[in-house]
């Protein structure tokens, strides 16, 4: 740190150089009176609290810099100077900020009886700091005529509680760029004029505009103008225990602060330092968590008997789960077992199911929903770098000057990486290319935007490395000394061209020439992907691809640049380092490699098959033909998350038994033989490993649900009753043996984890963790990365005269995965009750249908009925439909045909009819 | 080069010689002053009557329009130019005095009793302009051209020396342009000070390839219009110091941002922009020199906070216009984040002329720390209403009672309020203060943008105070606490005094408001705001204990606080104020002494005012 000398109030103290007066203060233990400044966001320097004295030699410091009254300066905004001395209390500064305090609550409704910020109000804290008498007060206040806006299904906003901070208009600018508040009117009363305020949208009630509900503003408001809707009068501040976890939602990981009040989960806000979220969080992580106390919880084991689920004790179900799994291990062998782990579950619970299947079973069937959505990032980038994760860090893309981002609606799918991208490019001058068929959020901010045709990934990756190549941009230095085959890639791609490639994809070629020269120019550029990507027949060739144009540009082993997967579930990362695959143990060392094997059968005293097992489809395909008669699903629903389910149906009727393992009787638990109740992420310790590869904490914050265990302990409970006892004491243990048999893990141990986790690979207990892979080498056997020639494949299914549109599918912001956490969640539910199809206007035209009308959707494989919902995101004779709802479950209608190295469903492109209803 | 100097030259000699026989052409010519000021006193009939008179009598007769000269009291001016004998200025012109003076042109005579002065030539019992009282003391610099040539010619200003000051800033390094203004002292005429050289060295150096300059036509504080004079009466003198400002801290790219409300200045600036453009004396390689700059025309909404420099950058980038805590300063970091100057109107119209003449001689004008003239608009109570330019040093007593001739209707000066609503009021003792920013200061005042505003001994001083108040908190952008709070509360305050509902503690917190809003506040305008509630307490304590204590306003201005009632000595029943007062209050026969009845009446003043006699009384 390069650090300045200053003396606040006689304190000699060394400050951060290019901090400000306040945080230097703040930072050394000095609290100088604030009440507009915040952590994270831009200093405005409005309260006027932070004023103090600054002197440098003989000068005293002031804004208009030749003194002509004694303006003083906020620590806030002004930029800690070497030698400066600064007074920041003394008693002249006091009695003006009590007089600041006196104006402020003067325009203040001060019902701090039922205000929810009691106790944590800031404008309170100072009140009574300064000793100010409500009894005694110099200025009158107005009357509190301003309505309270209660539109929105999840904040309340009190303007008469507003000091107007602009705390709230900086977190909905900066930290989710929603720019939803904004000031409006100014400091004068006059009929002619507002007087100045915070208005939502064009003075809208709040429910009514973009608000994301992601509730940045509650989190910064230091007063009680901005309150949570749903957990008013659910307790006050200090009745609460805190307790920090991770959030149980999508792969970003962001560090939750539960607020709990007897035993009950209240309600949850972003921890200011998580080290990947920053102090925000989405609408599914502060307000989407209520499932853990819903009523549909299951609280017992159940039985299917004729049909119908009775309830059981634990060890009826036991026995009867392990009786009839170790009568078909006898029967049929082994590897009619299979079993379905979750990325929900935590690393320890994965490590124990993929354990119990391995030992107990005796198969490596056994895969997770990893299999549909990332397995071709896996196979891809660990074929062309040895290493199958995101290469750099979540916070890293502000090192980039330019972002790639293909196949991810970030905004929605990841949304705190999304709201960090806008912000970067609104307030860093990051430069963003866009690629998608869909005209995502964030091609408002792209600087370039593609829209290629569905499954035409290849033909503008190969097009921009063809402009690259041909206009010499690539990194020569770095292709000679870092990577292999380039010869074969440049002769490839040399029949690329731009005019080629927009036949193909319908790129325009000067456009894609553009681009190719963004990202090939720039000093850092990252690639960032996700589904649409990797969910295609072509998934794996889609991800080389990427890692190609990577490779080419040098964009490698440095801060700022990669090939950064954006992984979809709180744990897939995880379940995946965890060996939930049926090709590899954790840390992804391979079945098939005898010594690797020999160490797993000495660690875990068994005998372990040899050979890979079955993949999820493939799993699902062997039960319809009745090869696997036995599956144990722990914590994933395919009745909704597969393709062609009406297939995946017919496949689980086909199983002999079927068990269970879930917080909700989901749409697969109905049709299970005997379910189990498990506990949520709030009910028991555990660790989630993130999209970037940083292993952290969740922590037991609620009593479990009724008589559900916890995972990990119904598995060692199984494995006892299986005759193969895998013993555990707790989730920290664990780890321990995780980190005895996996090198990436070797130096992850709970007692290091409290703070910002630990990101892998992190071989030893001193290890610091990586925020990026291959800097100096790649993690190939020969430290070499692979270039891949390929050529462009069209997808499996395209449309034909019969289903004449493209049907692609993803995620919602406000709903996940399949739903059954999310739609039982009541502000999430509220806010979007029901799934649609998004329609371009020509096609509505054409079909006549206005928005929200009845749709059939049809494919070769299944048909359902949805609301449309006329919109210009889609393309023309492209349609899209989220896959979180089960009365229009999209996977009745997509494509399973798999990508044949990686295993990986066609999602993102089907043919489909599309019908009025 | 010499080839350069040689086109630059070229081009200025031949628009030189136009405008010379423009100016004083080989006939007669009228000209009429035609800035808002002479239009609002009804100059346009005036023009409409001298040209229909020229053309019906086919007259050889120029008619030409000009701006404002300065002594707005006595417009509508016209001046008449008489070739080798005299040039004349006509006062209080009326359409048909100004036929009558047509007639009177033409016959080659000058119409000596409603002559002002001579601007040139001498006419017999008419006195030149240097002898009167309201020029007398003056020094014309900045306004050297308003009221003498026509605004929207580029050859007359160019025959009065204009662009001989950019074509030698061309020939020069723009670092030697910078020194040139350091050294001549010049400081920031929009309010703060600022020393114009060091703030266009600080935007020199500081590092971008784009940098911007903006000229500050926003001038907002009620009574003040030396801006607006400047711009409709000399608009090329401020867009070649704008041009000049640009070369010296490499900008290719200006803005002039003015009022909404000044469409006279606004079409005269836009006319100098585009004459410049077809001269080579903007736009691209300016003179043949190589230097390229344009210059854009921002028009304000209508917000006193937008002339303060920050928030002004905002609305010209079309962002809510708060200003925002500095530094950064703009120098560094202003107009879409990049290096910017701004100066306001009157400081670039001095850079011409600066620059043009040497550094030397402007700081040989003024005081030890405030160099050259300014430009003060004069007016409220005082005889002499108008724009005056004097050097830097002359005492308030010369400018209110030499200049502005006094107080009228024999009453007493009370105080003069320097700087606008953000000055302060200052006291006959102060008078012989003389006048600079540093002096100005300490007595509680400032310069601001020259706005001088006077009061006689029937301006309440609790009031005037409010009703700066009052324009404040209007004004206010509300963005941070102790401005948009503070002056909201002392406002409030202030009206409970005048309403009698005053407090002795109410001083105290009026005083500690008015010194933490000073202290605290963001910007300029909370940081300036307290100034006439604190000079008010300090000089004219004695009058809020009068509202306060004695429920009464000894200058009978505060409504609650008065009573109008019939002398019963001086009435002489004449009906007058029955007449006009509007509300029925007054009642009386005929030669009998009226009566006011108290419950009806509304303060207005109409009887007051209508009353011959002095008969109504104020207590």
């Amino acid at each position: 740190m390069e650090a300045v000398n200053i003396v606040i109030d006689g304190k000699n103290i060394k400050a951060r150089k290019g901090s400000t007066i306040l945080e230097a203060a703040l930072e050394n233990g000095i609290d100088i009176p604030h009440l507009c400044y915040h952590q994270h966001l831009t200093s405005a320097g409005v309260c006027r609290m932070c004023g103090v004295k600054v002197k440098i030699g003989d000068r005293w410091l002031n804004k208009t810099g030749h003194a002509p009254n004694t303006m003083h300066v906020s620590a806030c905004t002004t930029e800690v100077g070497e030698g400066m001395e600064i007074v920041s209390d003394d008693e002249e500064l006091n009695r003006s900020r009590k007089l600041i305090l006196e104006f402020l609550l003067a325009q203040h409704k001060h019902d701090c009886m039922v205000c929810e910020s009691n106790g944590v109000c800031e404008l309170q804290k100072y009140i009574y700091q300064f000793g100010i008498d409500p009894k005694n007060l110099r200025f009158p206040g107005p009357e509190y005529t301003e309505t309270v806006d209660e539109s929105s299904e999840v904040i309340i906003r009190d303007a008469n509680k507003c000091i107007c901070c602009g705390r709230c208009v900086r977190a909905c600018h900066e930290v989710s760029v929603q720019k939803v508040l904004n000031f409006y009117g100014r400091g004068g009363v006059d009929d002619s004029l507002p007087k100045i305020g915070i208005i939502a949208g064009f003075d809208q009630p709040l429910g009514e505009t973009d608000c994301a509900s992601c509730g940045a503003c509650i989190q910064v408001c230091p007063t009680g103008a901005l309150t949570e809707k749903l957990s008013r009068f659910q307790g006050r501040s200090w009745e609460f225990k805190k307790v920090q976890t991770t959030c149980p939602y999508c792969g970003v990981g962001c560090q939750l602060e539960l607020s709990i009040k007897d035993g009950k989960l209240v309600k949850a806000s972003a921890v200011e330092d998580g080290p990947d979220n920053q102090g925000n969080i989405c609408v599914k992580g502060r307000f989407g968590l209520d499932y853990v106390h819903h009523k549909d919880r299951l609280t017992t084991p159940l039985i299917k008997r004729n049909g119908k689920f009775e309830e059981a004790t634990w060890d009826q179900a036991l026995d009867l789960v392990s009786s009839k799994f170790r009568d078909i291990k006898e029967k049929y062998g082994s590897d009619a077992l299979a079993g379905l782990s979750s990325a929900k579950c935590s690393n320890e619970e994965n490590y124990l199911f993929q354990k119990l299947i391995r030992t107990c079973f005796g198969t490596n069937n056994v895969d997770h929903c990893a299999r549909l959505c990332h397995a071709s990032t896996v196979a891809g980038l660990a074929r062309a770098f040895g290493s199958g994760a995101m290469t750099n860090s979540i916070r890293d893309f502000e090192n980039a000057d330019v972002v790639l981002i293909t196949g991810s609606n970030t905004t929605e799918g990841h949304p705190v990486i999304g709201a960090h991208l806008k912000h970067l490019v609104t307030c860093n001058g990051l430069k963003l290319i866009v690629v998608d068929p869909r005209e995502i959020e964030l091609v408002k901010y792209a600087d370039i935007w593609l829209r290629q045709k569905n499954g035409t990934d290849v033909a503008w990756i190969n097009g921009m490395m063809n402009v690259i190549i041909n206009e010499g941009l690539y990194d020569k230095e770095f292709v000679e000394s870092r990577v292999e085959d380039f010869d074969k890639l440049e002769n490839m791609v040399a029949k690329y061209t731009p005019q080629k490639v927009a036949s193909i994809t319908g790129i325009p070629a000067e456009k894609l020439v553009a681009a190719a020269r963004l990202y090939a120019k720039a000093e850092s550029g990252s690639i960032i992907f996700a589904m649409g990507i990797t969910q295609h027949t072509t998934g794996t060739d889609n991800v080389l691809s990427l890692a190609n144009l990577a490779m080419l540009t040098g964009n490698l082993g440095r801060e700022g640049t990669g090939v950064n997967p954006l992984r979809g579930q709180s744990n897939v990362q995880g379940a995946c380092d965890m060996g939930a695959l049926p090709n590899v143990y954790p840390g992804y060392q391979k079945v098939d490699d005898a010594r690797t094997r020999e160490k797993f059968q000495k660690a875990w005293s068994a005998e372990l098959p040899s050979q890979p097992g079955l993949t999820v489809v493939e799993i699902m395909n062997a039960a319809g033909k009745g090869d696997v008669k036995g599956l144990y699903i722990m914590g994933e629903n395919p009745m909704l998350s597969d393709p062609n389910l009406n297939h995946v149906e017919q496949a689980i009727k086909n199983l002999d038994f079927l068990v269970v393992q879930d917080v909700f009787l989901t749409e697969t638990a109905q049709m299970a033989d005997v379910v189990l109740p498990g506990a949520t992420s709030f009910e028991k310790d555990g660790t989630f490993t993130n999209t970037g590869r940083r292993v952290q904490r969740f922590r037991k914050a609620v009593p479990l649900a009724g008589d559900s265990k916890e995972d990990w302990d119904i598995l060692c409970n199984l494995s006892r009753k299986m005759g193969h006892a895998i013993d555990c004491s707790s989730p920290a243990g664990v780890m321990e043996e995780i980190a005895s048999l996996t090198p990436s893990y070797g130096g992850v141990h709970y007692d290091r984890l409290d703070g910002d986790g630990l990101q892998w690979p992190c071989p030893t207990r001193d290890h610091p963790g990586t925020p990026y892979l291959h800097k100096d080498k790649f993690a190939r056997p020969n430290g070499k990365g692979l270039m891949t020639a390929i050529e462009y494949r069209p997808p499996a299914e395209l449309p034909d005269k019969e289903y004449p549109m493209v049907l692609s599918t993803g995620r919602l912001l406000q709903h996940f995965h399949t739903g059954s956490l999310s739609r039982r969640s009541m502000a999430l539910d509220r806010i979007v009750k029901e799934g649609y199809l998004e329609l371009n206007p020509t096609d509505a035209a054409r079909l006549q249908v206005a928005d929200s009308g009845w749709l059939k959707v049809s494919s070769r494989r299944g048909d359902i009925q949805v609301k449309a919902k006329v919109t210009d995101r889609v393309a023309e004779g492209s349609v899209f439909l989220p896959f979180h709802f089960a009365e229009a479950a999209a996977n009745r209608l997509t494509n399973d045909a798999l990508d044949p190295v990686a295993k990986i469903p066609e999602f993102k492109v089907s043919a489909v009819k599309v019908e009025k209803a | 080069m010499e080839g350069v100097m040689t086109s630059r030259s070229g081009v200025l000699e031949s628009l030189r010689a136009e405008g010379v026989k423009s100016i004083s052409p080989d006939c007669s010519k009228i000209t009429v002053g035609m800035a808002t000021c002479g239009i609002a006193q009804g100059a346009r009939g005036i023009f409409a009557a001298i040209e229909e008179e020229v053309a019906a009598s086919k007259l050889d007769i120029a008619v030409e329009s000009t701006a404002c000269i300065g002594f707005c009291q006595v417009e509508p001016i016209v001046e008449v130019y008489l070739p080798g004998k005299s040039r004349t200025l006509y006062q209080q012109m009326t359409p048909d005095k100004s036929r009558e003076l047509v007639a009177a042109t033409a016959r080659g005579e000058v119409k000596k009793e409603w002559a002002l002065c001579t601007v040139e030539g001498t006419a017999e019992g008419i006195p030149a302009m240097k002898e009167i009282p309201f020029y007398k003391k003056q020094l014309k610099v900045v306004t050297r051209n308003c009221g003498f040539i026509s605004p929207r010619s580029i050859a007359e200003y160019i025959a009065r020396d204009g662009y001989l000051a950019l074509s030698k800033a061309l020939g020069m390094k723009s670092d030697e342009v910078i020194d040139e203004m350091s050294h001549s002292g010049l400081r920031g005429r929009g309010g703060a000070g600022f020393p114009t050289g060091k703030k266009w060295s600080f935007a020199r150096n500081a590092p971008g390839d784009q940098k911007y300059v903006i000229c500050n036509g926003d001038e907002g504080d009620p009574g003040a219009y030396m801006d607006r004079a400047v711009m409709e009466g000399d608009p090329f003198a401020v867009l070649e110091g704008l041009t000049i400002a640009a070369y010296a801290i490499g900008s290719s790219q200006g803005f002039l941002y003015t009022r909404e409300e000044y469409p006279l200045a606004r079409e005269m600036m836009d006319n100098a922009i585009e004459s410049a453009k077809k001269y080579g004396l903007l736009g691209k390689n300016i003179l043949g020199s190589g230097f390229d700059f344009d210059v854009r025309i921002t028009k304000g909404a209508g917000s006193f906070v937008c002339g303060e420099e920050t928030a002004l950058i905002a609305s010209i980038e079309g962002k809510l216009p708060n200003p925002l805590p500095r530094p950064p300063y703009p120098a560094i970091s202003g107009l879409f984040g990049k290096p910017t100057v701004i100066n306001n109107v009157e400081t670039l119209a001095t850079v011409p002329q600066i620059i043009r003449n040497g550094a030397d001689w402007f700081s040989s004008m003024g005081t030890e720390s405030t160099k050259g003239t300014k430009i003060f608009s004069l007016v409220g109570k005082i005889n002499n209403n108008g724009l005056v330019e004097v050097p830097m040093g002359i005492s308030l007593r010369e400018i209110v009672f030499d200049i502005g001739g006094g107080i009228p209707k024999g009453r007493k000066f009370k105080a003069v309020q320097s700087g606008g609503p953000s000055g302060g009021l200052i006291p006959e003792e102060c008078l012989d203060t003389p006048v600079d920013y540093e002096h100005l200061e300490a007595l509680g005042a400032i310069m601001g943008s020259g706005g001088m505003i006077v009061a006689d001994d029937k301006t309440c001083m609790v009031d005037m105070t409010k009703f700066f108040f009052d324009f404040l908190n209007y004004e206010s952008c509300g963005k941070c606490a102790p401005c948009r709070e503070g002056i909201r509360q002392a406002h409030d305050i202030l009206e409970d005094i005048c309403s009698g509902e005053g407090k002795e503690e109410d001083l105290e917190t009026l005083g500690e408001l008015a010194h933490t809003v000073k202290d605290f506040s963001l910007c300029a305008l909370g940081g300036t705001a307290p100034n006439s509630l604190l000079t008010t307490l300090r000089y004219f304590k004695d009058e809020y204990y009068a509202h306060i204590k004695d429920k009464r306003c000894p200058a009978g201005v505060c409504k609650k606080l008065i009573t109008y009632h019939v002398d019963p000595e001086k009435c002489s029943g004449c009906r007058v104020c029955i007449k006009v007062c509007p509300q029925g209050a007054i009642s009386g026969e005929l030669k009998k002494v009226h009566l006011i009845d108290q419950e009806k009446c509304i303060k207005c003043g109409a009887c007051l005012e209508a009353c011959k006699l002095d008969a109504i009384i104020v207590e």
